[in-house]
């Protein structure tokens, strides 16, 4: 859900409730303050929920040109009405991190650095892997009975995956014959 | 969550144990210090450690870690003997009245049918007695001596509260105040009494025996099903309730379906709906869920001429533990060449790491997808004490977005799936996880192409077709489900048929979609009509927007509010109404059999007191793997189902005197990847430390700060001393016993970084799930220069 | 009507959510830290470091774990404005919240040594003074539109309120009685204290306990004609800043030398 300065502040500011069912993001000219203008007043509010634990925190993330300016709880949000630990208030500085990882990158067998590639390149190239190993592991009957099973490979994670990827993931993952399928609700 | 977030409010009482939500779950604080101001709610805080949570307990009560059943047993007793429990509820609610066959057992720490060579229970002395017309033997006024109710009180009948001070740690007093407390709400209909747990239950070799000791507590105190009460499970992070509804587990589907084995019970589709339904409760729908899922799947490809594709399915091999554990024993030794690793660092969450180190050299290629370089995708490094040119692992690394950089739904620990949008775009050519893992299967089929091979066909077959990028909408909706011949989204899962003509990802999931196409997940009404914190409009909850499951048992038998003070849902004369969608039927009358049966998802359709585990149907006192005393409870050691591994080395108390425990601070997430990145957050934990007792420490000569090394039999980490009067020293069977508490959120990469804990855990797991004993292993400790 | 925060230690559970708040919303960038013994870090304010968690344990009559938001004041009898010998700490009329005008602002560390709290911090790098503006400055102005300050926004247990000072102090003293009923003996720090401080606190343990003085003093009393003096030279060019310091007979160093090697440090090897 998408919101311009001047709808956030009123949803701030009032109690009154809201329906929707898509992201908004239409512009209204900036709500006219006494005081001097927000930071934010330029920018868009997105709705999201926190990415760490499962209180699901809800987060409005303040954009401008693509950028992230300001992270803040949802007021509107039950389960946190505003309010953020140092986790969920920290989240704003997981964009426009110097550790972030933002080109494919490969590690040759024996080698000693990562070497950048194309998507394309290790698309492929992890394409051809998983067929080798599955073709060497599996399995496609036992005691008589089809069993499609590739026991070569495993598949590890996630519970930070939007549901969508997770199912997305469940279904490539039996599809190719793994039953090695784990992730963090098992540790 | 039985319950959920914001119904904390409605709470008497909270017994917080195997948690820390003041650090864990600090937004739920909200709700329990709103309980605590406006009802007078009491805190009581269960940990080896005195946390953020126990500052804020009325009562805090030290324990040690791994005597659960110690403790809850006791309280059992407590509650039992002094007729502290819900009468009305636990006769009519539970199994309580069930009568137990006669060739069921109990000595000496074993239930009758134990094999000690395979180290597992033949169960078929556990069952119930039935009429000749199938239906269940009961007696409701508990009395007789087969009943569950007798049954039980004779199991806990041992657990008196001397024996399980001396156990726990815990005060005699302590002990039976928590009892006291918990027995007056129990007494009161008016109140009602949550309990709340995480990792600290879970991960033990009888973690899932803890849980059940929780949920059999709160049936005996009446708290299931009513608002302020429950078992609640706070789950550690954003999407794993999600992600453990969507399977991303070896022995599940989606919606907790089973996944099949190779056996004759699972040879054919009929074969699997056969043994995978059940006579009575709602999973005999089974059959519904199941096909509708294999359409999803597979789509045109699967039809009543071919057993919906049932043998596309990957089948486990019967009896084969493939969990984490099971995973990394197979890749130490050899048998696994490939993995992802998706957004999981394995390299400091597994236990063990060291074994877990080796078998990471044996795979012939690894693919991380991550936003940050984690210690898995950097496990071939120098900095993770290795030489890089000995590992001859092909390594890639995928960057992807973080949670606000794409479209998507998570749920959270209360079953609410919310919707969340897209703010910014990932940075450099880090991916949407979307687009990486349709981009991973598109490329995949193409190198079956052409093939004709029966064995390529579930992948050249899979209905998978998102276009060039996915949208998330679409693939929600095929989660929920749609008709198979229309499109049209499917409004709940009471009308998914076994026929082919319906497609749902996963049953659970399946009215998140309105008829008209609507994703109930975006609604953002947050209107509580109610007055006690319940949203009805806000997302969307499963199953079918329930908020609080089992909410049949917040009536009685006649379909009132035990209290108006708990009115939650009620029979009007001619259906069910309140605030909240009824657990069963809306029109199902209250004095009807259905409508006395609250727990639908059991065949019995009452609350389980007595339940088929590995380990017996009582949960019982065991040892942890690892532990500084002998049992006092019976002379079977540790757990007698728990499974033994190549790498289950064991140490002894002789040589790692101290009982350690990890856990998670409220600045850093898990292992550290998505907060030792955050400078924010290195800020403000930056280094690893360990919490030491302050008279441990005096007798080590270790001051607040120094370097110390702790060690287990599987390894050893540095890190530096935090030594405090928030971890006691316990008197354990007449011996002065220390903890050690070890945050584990902590690697070799990052812009902090330190020791791993999960180097010194032990690799064994829970008797029925394999979750590892993380809580509750020896160690030894020692200060350094 | 001045405007304040009242802080109430019984309520907070050390979340720390308050700490980083601020920092996202002034953009106050990560210092280099240490492991120091304690859960407490960053250990002292700095110029990037406008609030933290103290955190504290308690042994005597019972195990206690007790955790206090610092940070300034904006006390009615505010030392650091006194003292200012460029007049660049100002206080905002409608909401009392004091103000350091950086672009004023000339280093001398006067206000540093004045504050009975150790807020204000010297930033090397800046060669300014810094501390909270309680959200109501520039286009970081929260409380001038409407909305409570960063750190009151993100806590979650309502141990951090915003609001009309009177008001809260009638709060204040609800809560006061209701934990007296509950047999916590508690009261309200800041009430009187330098003739009332806007940013005040519900305390369940002697004030010194919490690392509060119990009698905090307005520092300015002894060489207050000095510090004027110090202005009208300046303000006329004849002295371009004669520090506090030299004047004031302090046992202590100045607070902020340690910070002030944090911050020269910190901008050197920030974690950002």
């Amino acid at each position: 859900m998408k919101v311009d300065r001047r709808t956030f502040l009123k949803l701030t500011g009032a109690a009154a409730t809201t329906t929707t069912f898509a992201g908004l993001g239409f512009n209204v000219s900036q709500a006219k303050n006494q005081a001097g203008e927000l930071k934010t007043v330029d920018a868009t509010a997105t709705t999201t929920t926190c990415h760490y634990c499962s209180v699901a925190c809800g987060i409005i993330v303040h954009s401008s040109d693509n950028k992230v300016i300001y992270t803040e709880g949802d007021p509107e949000n039950p389960n946190n009405r505003g309010a953020l630990c140092s986790k969920g208030s920290a989240m704003r500085q997981w964009t426009d991190n110097e550790q972030r990882v933002t080109k494919v990158k490969y590690r040759a067998p024996g080698s000693t650095d990562w070497e950048e590639k194309s998507w394309d390149w290790a698309l492929d190239k992890i394409a051809q892997r998983v067929k080798d190993t599955r073709d060497q592991t599996f399995v496609e009957e036992e005691d008589g009975i089809t069993v499609n099973r590739t026991e070569g490979i495993a598949s590890i994670g996630s519970a930070v995956l939007e549901n969508e990827a997770c199912y997305l993931l469940v279904k490539m993952m039996r599809a190719m014959g793994l039953v090695n399928i784990e992730h963090h609700a098992r540790i | 969550m039985t319950n959920n977030w914001t119904d904390y409010q409605n709470s008497d009482c909270f017994l917080i144990i195997g948690g820390n939500p003041a650090e864990n779950h600090p937004i739920s604080f909200k709700w329990i210090e709103k309980a605590k101001e406006e009802r007078g709610a009491k805190v009581i805080s269960v940990d080896p450690r005195f946390t953020r949570s126990s500052s804020k307990a009325d009562l805090y009560v030290p324990m040690r870690a791994g005597t659960d059943i110690a403790f809850i047993g006791a309280i059992i007793n407590y509650v039992l003997e002094n007729e502290l429990y819900d009468k009305e509820y636990v006769a009519n609610y539970t199994n309580a009245s069930f009568l137990v066959n006669e060739g069921f057992s109990f000595e000496d720490g074993l239930f009758s049918g134990y094999d000690e060579e395979a180290r597992s229970y033949d169960t078929s002395s556990w069952s119930y007695q039935k009429e000749d017309n199938g239906d269940y033997k009961k007696d409701l006024s508990l009395e007789h001596p087969q009943s569950v109710f007798q049954l039980l009180k004779e199991h806990y009948s041992r657990y008196d509260l001397d024996k399980a001070a001396r156990v726990t740690g815990a005060s005699r007093k302590l002990i039976e105040e928590v009892a006291e407390t918990l027995g007056e709400i129990a007494l009161d209909p008016s109140k009602t009494s949550s309990i709340l747990y995480a990792m600290g239950t879970t991960q033990h070799t009888f973690g899932t025996q803890n849980v059940r000791s929780y949920a059999m507590l709160q049936l005996l105190l009446g708290n299931v099903g009513k608002p302020g009460g429950g078992v609640n499970a706070m789950r550690g992070k954003c999407n794993v309730q999600g992600s453990t509804d969507m399977a991303l587990l070896n022995h599940i589907l989606p919606g907790y379906l089973g996944s099949p084995v190779a056996a004759p019970e699972y040879a054919t589709l009929e074969d699997y709906l056969e043994a995978e339904t059940p006579d009575a409760g709602f999973w005999v729908n089974t059959p519904n869920f199941f096909v509708s899922q294999l359409k999803a799947f597979w789509g045109d490809a699967a039809d009543e001429d071919n057993d919906f594709a049932y043998h596309y399915l990957s089948k486990r091999k019967a009896g084969k533990d493939y969990s984490h554990i099971g995973i990394f024993e197979d890749m130490y030794q050899g048998k696994i060449k490939g993995l992802f690793a998706y957004g999981q660092n394995i390299m400091v969450d597994s236990p063990n790491l060291n074994r877990v180190h080796e078998a990471m050299k044996n795979l012939d290629w690894l693919v991380v997808a991550d936003p940050f370089e984690t210690e898995t995708a950097a496990f071939w490094k120098e900095e993770a004490g290795v030489e890089p040119e000995t590992i001859d692992t092909e390594v890639f690394l995928l960057p992807t977005a973080v949670s606000f950089e794409k479209e998507g739904s998570y749920t959270d620990s209360g079953r609410v799936i919310q919707w969340k949008w897209k703010a910014v775009d990932p940075p450099g050519e880090a991916k949407e996880d979307l687009w990486i893992i349709d981009q991973l299967f598109k490329r995949i089929r193409e190198q079956y192409q052409g093939s004709d091979k029966e064995a390529d066909k579930p992948i050249l077959e899979l209905d998978w077709d998102y276009g060039a990028t996915p949208d998330a909408n679409d693939v929600a909706r095929e989660i929920n489900g749609y008709d198979t011949r229309t499109g049209k989204p499917i409004a709940g899962f009471g009308n998914l048929k076994d026929d082919g003509t319906t497609a749902s990802g996963n049953w659970i999931y399946c009215g998140m979609f309105t008829e008209d196409d609507e994703n109930r997940t975006k609604s953002r009404d947050n209107s509580d009509p109610s007055g006690m914190g319940v949203y009805p409009n806000w997302a969307f909850a499963w199953p079918a927007n329930r908020r609080i499951i089992y909410n049949r048992a917040s009536a009685d038998l006649d379909g009132k509010p035990w209290h108006s003070e708990k009115a939650y849902i009620w029979w009007d004369g001619s259906e069910w109404t309140g605030y909240d969608v009824p657990d069963f039927g809306p029109t199902v009358e209250p004095d009807s059999e259905a409508g006395r049966n609250p727990f639908i998802m059991r065949p019995e359709g009452v609350g389980c007191i007595f339940a088929l585990r590995a380990e017996g149907p009582f949960p019982e006192h065991y040892e942890p793997y690892e532990s500084p005393t002998e049992n006092q409870f019976s002379s079977v050691q540790y757990n007698p189902a728990v499974k033994l591994w190549d790498g289950s080395n064991r140490g002894e108390a002789d040589d790692y005197p101290y009982v350690a425990t990890t856990y998670r601070l409220s600045e850093h997430y898990q292992s550290g990847a998505m907060s030792r990145n955050i400078p924010w957050l290195a800020e403000l934990v930056p280094e690893l430390f360990v919490e030491i007792g302050t008279e441990l420490a005096a007798q080590k000569g270790i001051k607040s700060g120094d370097k110390v090394e702790v060690s287990s039999i599987r390894g050893k980490i540095e890190a530096k001393a935090l030594v405090t009067p928030r971890v006691k020293t316990m008197l354990i069977n007449g011996k002065r016993t220390h903890h050690v508490g070890i945050p584990w959120h902590f690697g070799y990469k990052g812009l902090v970084t330190g020791g791993s804990g999960n180097i010194l855990t032990p690799t064994i797991g829970d008797a029925n799930t394999t979750i590892p004993e993380y809580k509750g292993f020896l160690v030894n400790v020692r200060r350094l220069g | 009507m001045p405007k304040s925060i009242l802080i109430d230690v019984s309520k907070c559970h050390g979340c720390r959510g308050c700490q980083v708040a601020c920092k996202n919303w002034n953009d106050l960038e990560a210092t280099l830290t240490q492991f120091e013994g304690s859960y407490e870090n960053p250990t002292r304010l700095s110029a990037q470091t406008w609030t933290r968690v103290r955190f504290i344990e308690q042994t005597d009559g019972g195990l206690r774990f007790l955790f206090r938001k610092d940070t300034c004041k904006h006390c009615t009898d505010a030392s650091c404005m006194a003292v200012c010998p460029a007049n660049a700490i100002y206080r905002k009329d409608k909401t009392g919240a004091v103000i350091i005008n950086r672009d004023e602002c000339i280093g001398c560390k006067n206000c540093v040594t004045a504050c009975p709290y150790q807020i204000p911090q010297y930033s090397k790098t800046a060669g300014t003074v810094a501390k909270c503006h309680l959200c109501n400055e520039g286009d970081r102005d929260r409380i001038g539109n409407g909305l409570q300050p960063a750190c009151v926004s993100s806590c979650p247990t309502g141990a951090l309120i915003f609001g009309d000072r009177a008001e809260l102090l009638n709060d204040a003293k609800a809560r006061v009685n209701h934990l007296a009923r509950q047999g916590t003996e508690a009261y309200v720090y800041g009430e009187k204290e330098l003739s009332g401080l806007n940013v005040f606190y519900i305390l369940d343990e002697p004030s010194e306990t919490y690392g509060l003085p119990a009698k905090p003093t307005f520092t300015d009393n002894d060489v207050f004609w000095l510090a004027k003096w110090a202005n009208i030279l300046f303000g006329t060019g004849l002295l371009t800043a004669i520090p506090y310091y030299l004047f004031f007979n302090s046992e202590e160093e100045p607070q902020d030398l340690e910070a002030d090697d944090e911050e020269s440090n910190s901008s050197e090897k920030e974690v950002s």
